[in-house]
């Protein structure tokens, strides 16, 4: 590990890698190489899915937060300790088309993808956090408009309150989304109502990353799909 | 060069049936992954009859030292099997062994006859960690349904019939007997064991599943004491698996008397265990001999 930073409630790591780098929604496979395990209920000890926030240079880099053994570990590690990265994984976005506007909607650990897709492909960024102190991740992205739970930046509410705005203004957009679980299924909600194309990056728990499980499955129209090898991203209108 | 029921193998390391799925391990990691196959045999994940979804999520949770699954055997079923995944599995450049079950004689039937009839399949596992439909007991948990069941498919088929048993058994030497009277080939073991989790904060079990099955290093003592003990009962060749991680819990299933080791879980951490297993294996070996 070459760089680490605090950002707020986050902390920033930065990997010397050699691999290809990593396209925007594509995730890795981390864990440290001493002390991963013996941690609360004596985890961790499969690695943790882990979306690029940039890549290149062989460099790549990661956005944390602590919530669980697996990152409180990742977020303890010091310049010069050893990690396991297996990646990029999944497929991550394409490339947006040219005739809308593309509308970057998440929140919490869930921007790193979007900040990757800003840097490629420009987009308009709305970003919710719980306070003040998570909306500091949102300096990764150019001028987003925030949304807090606690209303100690921007809008108080969900980011997904500012979506609905944007999707009663007249403008041909598209949506792309990665956030915890219950923004994801209103942002595919809103979207499936306003007939707005969007592309949701899912979570799911993961034992492998490369499909050899089939533990990280989502219900589709077209049945099981596993998340780290048909995903992370999905189109919202195939997710069941 | 390692000999197992009359078939070469490169090393003594294959994957665990359901544990690395060679198709999609190369879609994502390139041709590299062939030229450099991590094991010298690759299992099937079970095959059925007809196609099975899996069990809803969540699948997965991480216990102590290893994992508790509730997949329940998604697989395409035996029609796209043959006509699809076969094929693309013979490129792999090493034996395939194709692992298949049924709920009754009949399913089972079925399966080997259809399986048998094609060259690329070196040899057959059967999953017989599965409930009988007519009896509700697992048939690879009773010793005289186990033996009823491979003597039934013995004549289906000249190819290796290897019997996978199930650790969540009274007496797992008695059922590895019952296999070998029954014409068995090879017996390999440990399978998971049958273990549950609770939603956190929650009074409700976590998996979609209900029960999973555990595996990982947390039942690599378990496996090396079933091993130990099937080999001292059988003449057969023995497959070990269970928690494997390293050359030195390979060796370990070697010295109580299995002649291949499996690793499944292990590869979740390290796509490329199998190989860095039979590396370390041969240098044990090469010191060994020194
Ligand atoms: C594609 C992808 C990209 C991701 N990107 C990021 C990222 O950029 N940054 C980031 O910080 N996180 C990211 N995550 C999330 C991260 O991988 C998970 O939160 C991870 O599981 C945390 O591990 P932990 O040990 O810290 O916490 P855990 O203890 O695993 O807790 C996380 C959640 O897992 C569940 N859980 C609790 N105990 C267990 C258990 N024993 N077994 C299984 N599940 C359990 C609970 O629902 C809990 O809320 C991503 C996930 C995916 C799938
Ligand atoms: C996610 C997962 C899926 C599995 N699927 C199958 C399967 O389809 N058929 C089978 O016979 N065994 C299956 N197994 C059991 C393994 O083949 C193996 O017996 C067991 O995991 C013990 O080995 P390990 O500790 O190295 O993983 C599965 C195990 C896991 C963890
Ligand atoms: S995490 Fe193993 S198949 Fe997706």
């Amino acid at each position: 590990m070459v760089g680490r930073r605090a950002l707020g409630a986050y902390v920033v790591l930065e990997v010397g890698d050699e691999a290809v780098a990593a396209a925007p929604g594509q995730f890795y496979m981390l864990a440290a190489v001493v002390g991963w395990g013996g941690g609360e209920g004596e985890r961790p000890f499969l690695g943790r899915a882990i979306s690029a926030l940039f890549a290149g240079d062989g460099r790549v880099g990661f956005l944390l937060e602590d919530v669980g053994p697996g990152t409180g570990r990742l977020c303890s590690l010091a310049v010069g300790e050893e990690l396991w990265l297996v990646g990029p994984l999944g497929r991550g976005f394409d490339a947006p088309p040219a005739e809308r506007e593309a509308l970057l909607v998440g929140g919490g650990v869930g921007i790193p993808p979007l900040a990757m897709f800003q840097e490629a492909w420009g987009g308009r960024a709305l970003l919710g956090f719980r306070d003040a102190r998570h909306a500091a991740g949102a300096s990764l992205l150019k001028d987003a408009e925030l949304a807090t739970d606690d209303g100690s930046v921007g809008h108080a509410g969900y980011v997904t309150d500012l979506l609905e705005r944007e999707l009663r203004a007249a403008g041909e957009v598209c949506v792309y989304a990665c956030g915890p679980p219950a923004m994801l299924e209103t942002v595919r909600a809103l979207t499936l109502a306003a007939g707005v194309p969007a592309w949701l990056a899912l979570e799911a728990p993961m034992a492998c990353g490369f499909g050899a499980c089939f533990g990280c499955v989502v219900a589709t129209h077209d049945g099981f799909k596993r998340v780290c090898l048909d995903g992370p991203v999905f189109e919202a209108a195939v997710l069941a | 060069m390692t000999a197992f029921c009359g078939i070469e193998l490169a090393h003594p390391v294959i994957n665990a049936s359901g544990c690395f799925d060679a198709l999609a391990a190369r879609e994502v990691f390139g041709d590299s992954l062939i030229e450099r196959f991590p094991f010298a045999a690759y299992v099937s994940k079970t095959v059925t009859l007809g196609p099975r979804a899996g069990n809803p999520p969540p699948r997965l949770w991480e216990a102590a030292g290893g994992l508790i699954n509730s997949i329940g055997l998604p697989n395409p079923g035996i029609d796209a099997y043959l006509e699809t995944h076969l094929p693309a599995y013979a490129a792999l450049g090493v034996p395939i062994i194709t692992n298949v079950m049924g709920s009754t004689v009949e399913q089972f039937g079925e399966l080997v006859e259809r399986v048998a009839l094609r060259d690329e399949v070196a040899a057959i596992e059967l999953n017989v960690s599965c409930p009988n439909v007519a009896t509700g007991l697992d048939i690879g948990a009773d010793p005289h349904e186990l033996e009823r069941l491979v003597t039934a498919l013995r004549p289906l088929s000249a190819k290796p019939l290897i019997v996978k048993l199930t650790p969540n058994a009274a007496d797992v030497a008695a059922c590895a007997a019952a296999a070998e009277s029954g014409g068995a080939d090879s017996v390999s073991l440990i399978n998971t064991l049958r273990a549950m989790a609770l939603a956190p904060g929650a009074t409700a079990p976590w998996l979609g599943g209900g029960t999973g099955g555990l595996s990982g290093p947390a039942i690599r003592s378990i496996a090396l004491a079933q091993v130990a003990s099937v080999a001292a009962s059988v003449a057969i060749p023995v497959i070990g698996m269970g928690g494997v991680a390293s050359g030195a819990d390979a060796a370990a299933l070697l010295d109580v008397g299995a002649t291949l080791v499996a690793v499944g879980t292990e590869t979740f951490r390290d796509p490329a265990a199998g190989r860095r297993i039979a590396n370390e294996l041969a240098q044990r070996f090469a010191e060994n001999a020194a």
